[in-house]
């Protein structure tokens, strides 16, 4: 289990900014998400980056039942 | 050395001043201040989601690359969260260095980095509806020039 948040565009796709999915890894929150096709499709475009409790991660994780993971796609500031 | 993200709007001209009172040692001090547009109508107003925690963090560690490589006796980051209309300020950088031409870099590169790396998500309404904004292919060239 772990906290899922999502961030700009993943949210409107989804429809929601924040939940507790089940799962161990990354892979696993992604399978559990995939159930929704659209977000599936946006979470694996160009561009978006995966934090673990606040630190960007590239590749696998491992994660707990108080771990945060932030999907977050292509940034812009300024 | 700071970061502050904020929702209430701010001053530029009144963060330039208390960024460089006091500094003996400061030659230069360069500041950049980024406004909302209006787009010719296009934009009524812009939002700007960050993550507390990670978007801070983040542009501490590229300020913190950034004195290293240009010298820096310091830097500051102001940048809006939340909604703001036109003409409203979203981002003051200010850099202060012996020398001109680091202070100058150091504020061009900051910028760079906010525009297409910073942990920001920014979406603009306007009357045909909202759009998210995503890094140009200008903003990306734009970084490209700072890479070895």
């Amino acid at each position: 289990m772990a906290r899922v948040l999502l961030f700009g565009r993943l949210a409107d796709i989804a429809g929601w900014r924040s939940r507790d999915v089940p799962g161990a890894s990354i892979a696993e929150i992604r399978t559990v998400l995939a159930g929704d096709v659209e977000l599936a499709e946006a979470l694996a475009g160009p561009g978006v980056q995966v934090a673990v409790d606040r630190e960007i991660v590239r590749g696998e994780a491992v994660l707990t039942a108080a771990s945060e993971v932030a999907f977050m796609p292509p940034m812009s500031g300024g | 050395m700071s970061v502050t993200l904020q929702t209430e709007p701010f001053d530029p001209g009144a963060l330039l001043t208390a960024f460089g009172a006091g500094r003996m040692e400061a030659g230069a001090i360069a500041s950049f201040s980024g406004y909302v547009r209006a787009d010719g109508g296009a934009t009524d107003r812009l939002e700007l989601e960050a993550y507390p925690g990670l978007t801070d963090a983040e542009i501490g560690r590229i300020g913190e690359v950034a004195a290293e490589r240009f010298g820096l006796l310091d830097w500051l980051v102001v940048h809006r969260v939340g909604v703001m209309g036109p003409g409203e300020a979203i981002v003051f950088v200010a850099t202060a260095a012996p020398h001109r031409r680091a202070a100058f870099e150091a504020c061009d590169y900051l910028m760079d980095y906010l525009k297409s790396r910073a942990p920001f998500w920014k979406k603009s309404h306007g009357p045909d509806g909202a759009r998210w904004i995503e890094p140009t292919d200008r903003d990306r060239t734009d970084l490209e020039r700072w890479e070895p």
